[in-house]
Formats: structure tokens, C-alpha cells, sequence
């Protein structure tokens, strides 16, 4: 068993095509990812980047294709994942607090009449503090910025103690302390073998925050090395023409325009 | 005073005070998960839908029983929901006008049939059309049993998967993700909101009770920020509501015990809105008066300080 979660990748995906009504979101996208890398899912909007990783996830149904976690159905494998939805996701003006939305992250781990105690709520108060929200555990959550309620977000999927994680724009609307949090967490979690695979959109961080890069635009366009794949060449492909290059100061810096 | 010790004593008043108790305590209790998951007004739709059920229940059967009509809503009530979600999926028309569609065109079904039944040869029909506004005092002792048991049912249920239902009203995605059976528990919220509506109807009538189902549990809302405190707090508010009705309704003839329950509960609700403490308005018409009040003073300490500078 110990030998077979090794071999195996931890996210392996086969032919996978999803499709909303008639509309085809994903289609025939193929990839394997290693493990203990920091991975990029880089695209225009509506590339499919967050039904990739719905449908990797089994939280919507797919056309067709297979997804396997470290070798094995989704099914088998739940307590391997863990998950940060966008922050925009859920209606926080629900009567709970950050330390609640923490333990949450424990259900799974709680049996089918268990209910969190005192270890679900250690656990938790040490996941939020390192993302930094210790002193905010009684708070409750309408009343955390949206980069706090990030972190909530993101110390519940820590919490889960999982091997790989699925973040979907964590960097979304968060301010620069919050994203400065977030990617020591994210190496953090690299540095334990851990595996994180992140739905982005600012292309000026990519090179310094993945270690792979996955280029989508309804089809897989790309995937490897992010100094390998993360090219002016590959993103006019996956983006069209709707790409502009700034130059600055030596640096090639990149900006998506409006198109 | 008397009269009131007189009615506290009679047997018959005690069981309709306990059942609309109970029944006020279930639906506040249910009443939380479907206002979290922004479905107060299904438990309108279900209850209209429940109309046309019951009646068909009682042309099947004949027979007045809570069971059968339990079971004649629900139905009518599982057909509504499937009716919605086909309309939404299949038109480009919004959830709430569908909503809007079934249940008008389900209640007047059920007005059909409820005229028909009464100028039909069904032998013991009286008492139906009191499905419209409920009838507490025809209540009998056979019925109170039923409903005493349901709602001590569905609060046992709600106790149970407290967890499960918290989850899936906050973050169906994430539970999804956790491998939790969503689609069943939202199943399962929804049946235990149907069997709030039915044991409801009869106390409290089609038109009137998605009022115990909402208002409460909107009322709840002002004066906690835990989930656990809310159902409590909306169950003991929909209980309470239940029992003012009650006694309201049995203090002077020909008052009604289930529209009394609702103008409880929304006097509960004006209570909750006006002194519930953070969200209350009173309470946050008092915050701004503090707040500006520390800024008037910071700034006068500010000024004082710079005409203390130019003196110098």
C-alpha cells in the first residue's frame, strides 16, 4: 500500500471533457502531475480552470474521461484531498465563527454521529494560527475582510491534513499581507512533500510561486516546468491575441487586455 | 386571571396547547436550515402544493387521518419540487417565478378539488375546508399523538445530523468534497420540512403556515451568531408563538388559534428586529451615535491640540 501511494502520481487525469447544457467547458484534457510541487492552473476566464478542478474532485459530473488520486478513484482516495472553493462560494453572513468554519475541515475525519470536541478544536486553532488568524478564532465571519476569510478558508483545507490540495483562487481579491501569508503556506506545505494544485490569474507571480505550470483554454494547452512551459509563445496560444507584453526595466511583464 | 386558571385545567385546551407548542417548536427548528439555504419560501410552495394531496388523500380514503394526508402532501409536495427544478432547468424562467407558477397553479388545484369534494357525495367532509386557515380546536386527542410524536421525531433528526445539515447549509461544495451524501440531506431537509408543513396545516391552515417555517427562525437570527443558539432560539420562539396563540385564541370566543400563532410570531419578530442586540436596530442606531461621538472627540482633542500649538 505504502509502496503503491509512491508510484503513483497524485492526481492523474485521462481524456477528461465536461460539458454545462450543450457547451463544452473541458475537453479530451490529459495530464499527470508530480508529487511535492506547487502546480499553477494558468487560462483566460472561462477556460474551464475551476470545472477542471470541480470535476477532478467529483463535485460536478464529467462527459467522459478518468480521474485518478494516487492511482486509485476519487472515491477511495477523499481523505487525501483537500479543498479551498472561491471565497465567493458561500454566503458569509451564516451564524458561525472562524474557528467553526476551521473545524469543519475535521467532518470527514468525524463519524456519521461524531461530533467536533476538544481535539477537532485544537486542531483547528493550530491551523489558523498558521495562517495568522489565532487572535480572530471567535470572530464572527461576516465581520473578517475578504483576505481573512480567505485564510479561514484556506486553515479549514490545512485542517483536513491532506496529501494533495486544491485551491481555487486563493489569491483572489485578498490583500498583499494575505497573499504574503498565503505562499509561505504554500511552501510550507511543499517543504512537508505535499502537493498543491491552484487555480491563478496573476500572470506576474507565476514564475516565482509554481514549480509546474498547467496552460488551459478549454483544451489542455500545455503542462511542465513552469521555466519550460510559462513562455511568451505558449500563453499568446492559450490566451489569443488578448495578451500584451510590457516591457519594463528589462523584465518581460505581462498584462491580459480586455479583448 | 380566572378564566385563564379555568382553561390551563381543562384536559381538551392542554392538548391543543401542547401540540401547537410542538408543532411551533419543530418548525422553528427546521425553519433555520431552510432560511440559511435560502428556501424560506419553499416551505409556501409545499404548503400550497399540500392542498390538492390532502384532498386527493381524503377522496382515495374517505377518511380523515393524519397519516393519509401526510402522505397526499408529500407526495404533491415531492411532485411541486421536481415540477420546479424541471421548469428551471428546461426555460430560461428564474427559480422564484417558478416557484411563483407551481404553487398558484397547485393551490387552485386544490381549490377545485375542495369544492368538488364538498358538493360531491363524500360523507363526512366537514372540517376539510378548515385546511385553508387551520382549525386547532378540532383538533382530538388522536391527532395531538400523531403530532406530538412527528415533531419530537424531526427535532431527534435535526439533533442527529446537526453536523451534517450545518455543513450542507453553509458549504455544499466543500461537504460534497468531504464524500457527504448531498444530494440526500438536502432530500432530507426538504422531507422534514414537508412534514413540518402537514402536521402544521391542520393547526394553522395551507396559507398561514410557512409563516411558523420562517418567521421564527428569521427572528433567531437577530440575537445570535451560532447556528446551535439560532434552532434553539427559533424553536423556543415557534414554541412560544404556538402556545401565546393558544391561550390568546381561548381567551375570548370566536378567535382563531392559528392566525393568532403567526401575529405571535411576527410580534416576536418586531421584538427581535428592534432589540436584538448587534444586528437589532436600536442596537445599531446606538453604535453610530457611539462611533461618531469617539470621532467628535478625537477630532476636538485634535483641534484643541493644534490651537494650542498656534498660542504658543
Amino acid at each position: 500500500m505504502k509502496n503503491h501511494l509512491k508510484t503513483a502520481a497524485p492526481l492523474t487525469i485521462e481524456g477528461l471533457s465536461v460539458a454545462y447544457q450543450k457547451k463544452p467547458v473541458l475537453r479530451g484534457v490529459s495530464f499527470s502531475i508530480e508529487e511535492g510541487e506547487l502546480i499553477g492552473v494558468i487560462g483566460p476566464n472561462g477556460a474551464g480552470k475551476s470545472t477542471l478542478m470541480k470535476a477532478a474532485l467529483g463535485l460536478i459530473p464529467r462527459l467522459s474521461g478518468e480521474v485518478l488520486i494516487y492511482g486509485k478513484p476519487y472515491r477511495q482516495q477523499r481523505r487525501l484531498i483537500g479543498y479551498v472553493p472561491q471565497r465567493e462560494s458561500v454566503d458569509w453572513d451564516f451564524p458561525t465563527n472562524a474557528l467553526d468554519v476551521v473545524m469543519m475541515g475535521r467532518y470527514g475525519h468525524l463519524g456519521l454521529f461524531g461530533r467536533p470536541g476538544a481535539k477537532e478544536r485544537r486542531l483547528a486553532m493550530e491551523c489558523l494560527a498558521k495562517v495568522g488568524m489565532a487572535d480572530f478564532a471567535t470572530r464572527q465571519i461576516s465581520q473578517l475582510s475578504g483576505g481573512q476569510q480567505q485564510r479561514v478558508f484556506l486553515a479549514r483545507a490545512l485542517v483536513q491534513d491532506a496529501k494533495l490540495y486544491f485551491m481555487d483562487e486563493p489569491f483572489a481579491g485578498v490583500d498583499a499581507a494575505t497573499e504574503k501569508a498565503i505562499i509561505t503556506l504554500l511552501q510550507e506545505l511543499k517543504r512537508q512533500g505535499k502537493t498543491v494544485i491552484v487555480v491563478h490569474h496573476d500572470l506576474a507571480t507565476v514564475e516565482e510561486y509554481f514549480d509546474s505550470v498547467l496552460l488551459l483554454n478549454v483544451e489542455l494547452q500545455a503542462y511542465g516546468k513552469t521555466e519550460q512551459v510559462f513562455t511568451q509563445q505558449m500563453l499568446q496560444q492559450t490566451y489569443g491575441g488578448r495578451l500584451a507584453f510590457l516591457e519594463r526595466g528589462g523584465n518581460a511583464r505581462l498584462a491580459v487586455t480586455k479583448g | 386571571m380566572e378564566t385563564l386558571w379555568r382553561l390551563i385545567q381543562d384536559p381538551n385546551m392542554q392538548w391543543i396547547f401542547l401540540s401547537c407548542t410542538l408543532l411551533g417548536l419543530s418548525s422553528g427548528v427546521i425553519g433555520c436550515f431552510s432560511y440559511l439555504r435560502k428556501q424560506s419560501l419553499m416551505g409556501d410552495t409545499l404548503a400550497h402544493a399540500a392542498l390538492p394531496g390532502i384532498c386527493i388523500a381524503f377522496m382515495l380514503t374517505g377518511t380523515k387521518s393524519l397519516l393519509f394526508f401526510l402522505l397526499g402532501a408529500g407526495a404533491a409536495g415531492l411532485v411541486a419540487t421536481f415540477g420546479i427544478g424541471w421548469i428551471t432547468r428546461n426555460s430560461r424562467i428564474k427559480h422564484d417565478a417558478a416557484m411563483g407558477i407551481v404553487l398558484s397553479s397547485f393551490f387552485g388545484f386544490g381549490i377545485v378539488l375542495l369544492t368538488i369534494i364538498q358538493h360531491g357525495e363524500y360523507g363526512n367532509q366537514s372540517g376539510l375546508d378548515k385546511f385553508l386557515f387551520g382549525q386547532a380546536a378540532a383538533m382530538v386527542g388522536s391527532d395531538v399523538l400523531t403530532m406530538s410524536i412527528v415533531s419530537l421525531s424531526l427535532i431527534a433528526v435535526c439533533t442527529l445530523f446537526f453536523k451534517q445539515f450545518k455543513l450542507v447549509s453553509f458549504d455544499p461544495g466543500f461537504a460534497r468534497g468531504l464524500g457527504y451524501p448531498v444530494a440526500l440531506i438536502e432530500q432530507l431537509l426538504m422531507f422534514l420540512m414537508v412534514v413540518a408543513v402537514v402536521v402544521g396545516i391542520q393547526a394553522v391552515g395551507v396559507v398561514l403556515v410557512a409563516a411558523l417555517i420562517i418567521t421564527p427562525a428569521v427572528s433567531a437570527r437577530y440575537w445570535t451568531d451560532k447556528l446551535g443558539f439560532m434552532v434553539v432560539i427559533s424553536g423556543v420562539f415557534g414554541a412560544l408563538s404556538g402556545g401565546i396563540g393558544t391561550i390568546i385564541s381561548s381567551l375570548g370566543s370566536n378567535l382563531p388559534t392559528g392566525p393568532l400563532t403567526v401575529l405571535a410570531a411576527t410580534a416576536l419578530f418586531l421584538i427581535s428586529i428592534l432589540f436584538g442586540p448587534r444586528r437589532g436596530l436600536l442596537a445599531k442606531r446606538m453604535l453610530r451615535l457611539k462611533v461618531a461621538r469617539s470621532i467628535d472627540e478625537e477630532q476636538g482633542h485634535k483641534e484643541r491640540q493644534l490651537e494650542g500649538g498656534a498660542t504658543l
